[in-house]
């Protein structure tokens, strides 16, 4: 199995780049907010369609649903194939693009949704559409930024002898780019688009339904069912919803990703003998399908006529990293020196005038006990979740079965098992400081477990059999054998458990069952409550404050882990 | 010399359950003694079970029926007096060279002191002083395989077994540790009484060994036994040597011949049911063309051109008798003898050659014959490869049927006798566009 990588380079804890970036990102967020906020009113009269928890509506809403899921998926897709490019051809441009990417990745998406949903209602002229566009690039951001770096990554890493060949055969950069550069990211970028698809139910359900002030969004969605049975404390409904979403989630993984990957296999450059050819029945069926030959038929004519249209260069290509000239480079530090002063200004001047400094403390306070609550949820989970892990890596076949059914939870949104919860506490009186925090990790332990199984299946059989044969048993083997082997795999497991964690604390830190509202103290129902209540400072105040701690917490003990790991503990 | 073998297995055999009910043989009437003082070498082709046996010494798994017995007592698990060596070193990258080492005395919770006395004794031994603190990755592979012995003789085990500790290292390197080794083990330096050596190098066999068991496949079973009273060290260029090695050559060549032979996933054999090695048509042509060429002139001695193409015998069998298999030359006695169409074939230009290897493959190959056929009646010129690996599962197992349909495969396209489309697993008589 192909793991998702977190990191792309180990450089310093934090570059300037870094804080550059931070302040380009932050800014645009506040920027986003101060626009949107001036367009608040006329949007109150805003009409929403009657939403109806009859079961026979939802195959209607699941499809709905999934339209905004692959339209995000589509956006993601472009964004992937021009940023990265961008980044990856372009030095100057590639050391701030890179650090921008990993900023973006920490801003908790949940709480950013309440300030695009006004935005981007104010820039379309039909309101419904508006709010479409809002909720699917409130999906795009969930599933952007990780293709993004794959795709860098892989840009990065084509070997040189490729390279060589393309530039010593003088194909255009265009045929260089279809020829060469997508089909050897492509691999990895399918690989992370199914874990952005995973990614991106938790927030379709979440930004269907989205209450800012007094205007109240409810776009025709499973997410907007799921809203309105809470609403009415329908648990039937809920268990409808639940049926579908599990229905959707195995129609587009049998249909979609698995075809994709069995597909994807040819573009792998290391083929290692004896691997097994993954296999799919959507794909040989789409093979033998006459209209889909035809279709790929017309798609390979497309590309070939391009690639001519494009002329090749009469000059052998420059090098894939150019030394800037100094003009353009002076050029270019004017752009991110003005970006950075109006990210500044935007912060000073908006934020921080507006803000006292005991409420600045008071969030602090609040994202320290959030902290808290996600490195105790994910200790707990390892605890559980690495040992069955590792067990079940050890026998193929029990992973065989195990390994999808985590797949598939990690792609189940689990918001939609919240009201569950809440029910439950509110039933039998429980302390929401601990009970609701289990929410914060229920969809995203499955990391943890999957990487685990990938990681002790991994280990050779020869290590194995050294084991067996020294008769290494016990702690001993734990110690020497098992946990480091898993490590590397465990890490990039965790990171992504965490970073999840912090995003899912915006729901389910605050959390309601009909009238009644549960809430844990913590920075994410802070963000919750700012956003109910259209306070536009508090939102932002709490946004930056999260991807603050996401970020250090990132640089200063997820990064140097993952490295540490990969030196010292990998296979080779 | 104390009388009761070191180890002694009687009648072992082993087999694994195949997923349609019935059952995979890989070893058979497997019968072996190891005596205090003696180095045994398993020679044999991949798929001869030898590995297999030695991890059933090794108590990593269980045997199927027979007895293993190590100084007298079964063997049930992971006997503490027997210790391993491995192809891929299999070094645990995240502990140093001492760690790696120490781990086995760790695993019997010996005292610290004790095993840092014991470890450093071996590291010394082996040649490693100096390396303790080194990571495998840091370490070339002769010096990780040192660590992999270090860490074996650590144990002070009564038996090592070591499985192909030199086919990953370059000839150089797999020579001066063969050397140290002997050396070590004849000055009864190392603390261990018995060894048993797996290997598929002939030369390396009759260097080391004091007796060599020559293993057939399908299923594994013991060829024959030839014992080596060459004094150590011995000489690669010795003609009694070079005799020997001329020797196990000649057995392993011996096999049943064409037509006799009852088993049916050997070859030569007849009819669709006979599974195929897939060798590809480069090296048949290349073969065919070192043993045309001076100075073999179209007949070769097989240790001769093994050593002179540095092919070792699991590579140049398969190659030989696939041509043997389609008629292009003989082996026997250790002979590999071109046929006149054998020689043409490697004076021929492309196209004369595309021409013999068709007609040769039609007529030898039946499964290539078979393919050809149902094309040629079909209207549509075409045929799904399922229709030929369902036919081909009533003789053979699954995986033996798709390596015998690739090598059809390949011959097929090489001799132009039909098109193969691996995207819609399609065999038609078209090119494709």
């Amino acid at each position: 199995m192909k793991r998702f990588q977190p990191f792309v380079f180990l450089s310093d804890i934090a570059s300037r780049w870094d804080v550059l970036a931070f302040i380009v990102v932050i800014g645009l967020v506040v920027f986003l907010g101060e626009t949107s906020r001036g367009l608040f009113a006329p949007l109150t009269a805003l009409q929403t369609m009657p939403m109806s928890l009859d079961p026979a509506h939802l195959p209607e809403y699941a499809a709905r649903t999934t339209f905004r899921m692959f339209a995000a998926l589509g956006l993601s897709l472009l964004f992937t194939l021009t940023y990265a490019t961008w980044a990856a051809k372009s030095e100057r441009a590639g050391r701030l693009l890179v650090p921008i990417l990993d900023i973006l990745q920490s801003v908790p998406i949940l709480g950013f949704i309440s300030i695009t949903v006004v935005f981007f209602m104010s820039l379309a002229p039909g309101r419904v559409l508006g709010a479409e566009f809002a909720a699917i690039f409130a999906i795009f951001t969930s599933q952007a930024w990780n293709m993004a770096f794959s795709f860098y990554q892989s840009l990065r890493t084509i070997p040189t002898e490729l390279i060589e060949a393309a530039e010593s055969f003088r194909l255009s950069p265009w045929m260089r780019f279809w020829q060469l550069e997508v089909p050897f990211g492509m691999p990895a970028l399918i690989w992370n688009m199914m874990m952005s698809m995973s990614g991106g139910w938790f927030f379709v359900v979440a930004s269907e339904s989205i209450s800012v002030g007094h205007t109240t969004v409810a776009l025709p969605g499973v997410g907007s069912y799921i809203a309105l049975a809470i609403e009415q404390k329908n648990l039937v409904a809920i268990g409808w919803a639940i049926a579908t979403m599990m229905i959707v989630i195995l129609l587009y993984d049998q249909l979609l990703f698995r075809p994709l990957v069995a597909w994807v296999d040819r573009f792998r450059v290391e083929q290692e003998p004896g691997v097994r050819v993954p296999d799919s029945w959507a794909l040989t069926m789409m093979r033998r399908s006459r209209l889909i030959h035809a279709a790929t038929v017309a798609f390979h004519a497309a590309v070939m006529l391009t690639s001519r249209a494009v002329k090749r260069r009469d000059e052998p290509l420059k090098p894939l990293v150019e030394r800037p000239k100094r003009s353009s480079d002076l050029l270019w530090v004017l752009l991110i020196v003005a970006a950075v002063v109006a990210g500044l200004w935007h912060i000073v001047v908006v934020l921080i005038q507006n803000t006292p400094l005991k409420e600045a403390l008071q969030v602090c306070g609040l994202a320290t006990l959030t902290m808290l609550r996600v490195f105790v949820l994910i200790a707990l989970a390892s605890a559980v979740w690495v040992p069955i892990g590792v067990w079940v890596g050890m026998r193929p076949r029990a992973a065989q079965i195990v390994q999808p059914v985590a797949q598939f939870m990690a792609a189940f949104p689990a918001n939609l098992l919240f009201p569950i919860a809440v029910f439950a506490i509110v039933r039998w009186k429980l302390n929401p400081d601990v009970y609701l925090s289990p929410l914060m990790i229920l969809g995203t332990q499955w990391y943890i477990l999957f990487n685990v199984i990938a990681g002790a299946s991994a280990i050779p059989a020869e290590m194995r059999y050294v084991a067996a044969n020294f008769r290494v048993t016990g702690w001993l083997w734990w110690r020497k054998v098992a946990l480091p082997a898993i490590l590397p795999f465990y890490v990039t497991g965790a990171i992504t458990a965490s970073g999840g964690s912090w995003n899912a604390a915006i729901v389910a830190e605050l959390a309601t069952w009909g009238d009644t509202q549960v809430q844990a103290r913590g920075l994410g129902s802070y963000i919750a409550e700012a956003t109910t209540a259209g306070d536009f400072h508090r939102i932002v105040l709490g946004i930056g404050t999260m991807s603050l701690f996401v970020v250090i917490i990132n640089r200063l003990f997820w990064r140097p882990l993952y490295f540490y790991a990969e030196r010292k503990y990998r296979l080779t | 010399m104390n009388n009761s073998p070191l180890l002694q297995c009687t009648d072992v055999r082993k087999a694994f359950p195949k997923p349609d009910g019935a059952e995979l043989l890989v070893l058979e009437g497997m019968n072996l003694e190891l005596r205090e003082g003696q180095i045994v070498g398993l020679l044999g082709r991949s798929g001869s079970g030898k590995s297999t046996l030695l991890r059933l010494i090794a108590g990593l798994s269980e045997p199927s029926a027979g007895n293993l017995r190590y100084m007298g007592k079964p063997i049930l698990g992971p006997a503490p007096g027997i210790a391993m060596v491995f192809q891929s070193f299999a070094l645990f990258p995240w502990l140093t060279v001492f760690e790696n080492v120490a781990l086995g005395l760790e695993a019997q919770r010996m005292s610290r002191p004790e095993i840092r006395t014991r470890s450093l004794a071996a590291i010394d031994l082996i040649g490693l002083d100096g390396f303790e603190s080194a990571y495998p990755r840091e370490l070339s592979g002769g010096m990780r395989q040192r660590v992999g012995f270090a860490r074996a003789l650590v144990v002070h085990p009564n038996i090592l077994l070591m499985d192909e500790p030199f086919s990953a290292l370059d000839v150089l390197t797999a020579e001066t540790l063969r050397t140290d080794f002997l050396d070590l083990w004849s000055e009864g330096r190392m603390p261990i009484k018995g060894v048993i050596l797996v290997t598929h190098n002939i030369e390396e066999a009759v260097l080391m060994c004091d007796r060599v068991l020559v293993f057939g496949s399908n299923p594994g079973r013991i060829l024959s036994e030839i014992k080596v009273n060459l004094p150590q060290p011995r000489n690669r260029l010795d003609p009694s040597f070079r005799e020997l090695v001329e020797r196990i050559y000649v057995e392993m060549t011996v096999r049943p011949a064409a037509g006799t032979a009852g088993r049916k996933e050997n070859f030569p054999g007849l009819g669709i049911g006979s599974a195929l090695p897939h060798v590809s048509s480069n090296l048949l042509a290349g073969l065919m063309e070192a043993v045309a060429a001076p100075p073999f002139n179209g007949k070769a001695d097989l240790p001769e051109i093994a050593s002179d193409l540095t092919m070792e015998i699991d590579e140049l069998f398969p190659v030989a008798e696939t041509l043997q298999m389609l008629r292009f030359a003989e082996v026997e006695g250790g002979d590999l003898k071109l046929t006149e169409d054998g020689l043409a074939f490697a004076h021929a230009a492309l196209d004369e050659r595309k021409r013999i290897f068709l007609r040769h493959l039609l007529t030898y190959v039946p499964l290539a014959a078979h393919v050809r056929r149902v094309l040629d009646e079909r209207a549509s010129h075409s045929a799904r490869k399922s229709r030929f690996i369902d036919e081909l599962e009533d003789f053979m197992s699954e995986e033996a049927a798709e390596q015998s349909l690739r090598a059809v495969v390949s011959w097929g396209r090489y001799a132009e006798a039909f098109a193969y489309d691996d995207e819609n697993a399609m065999f038609s008589l078209e090119n494709p566009t």
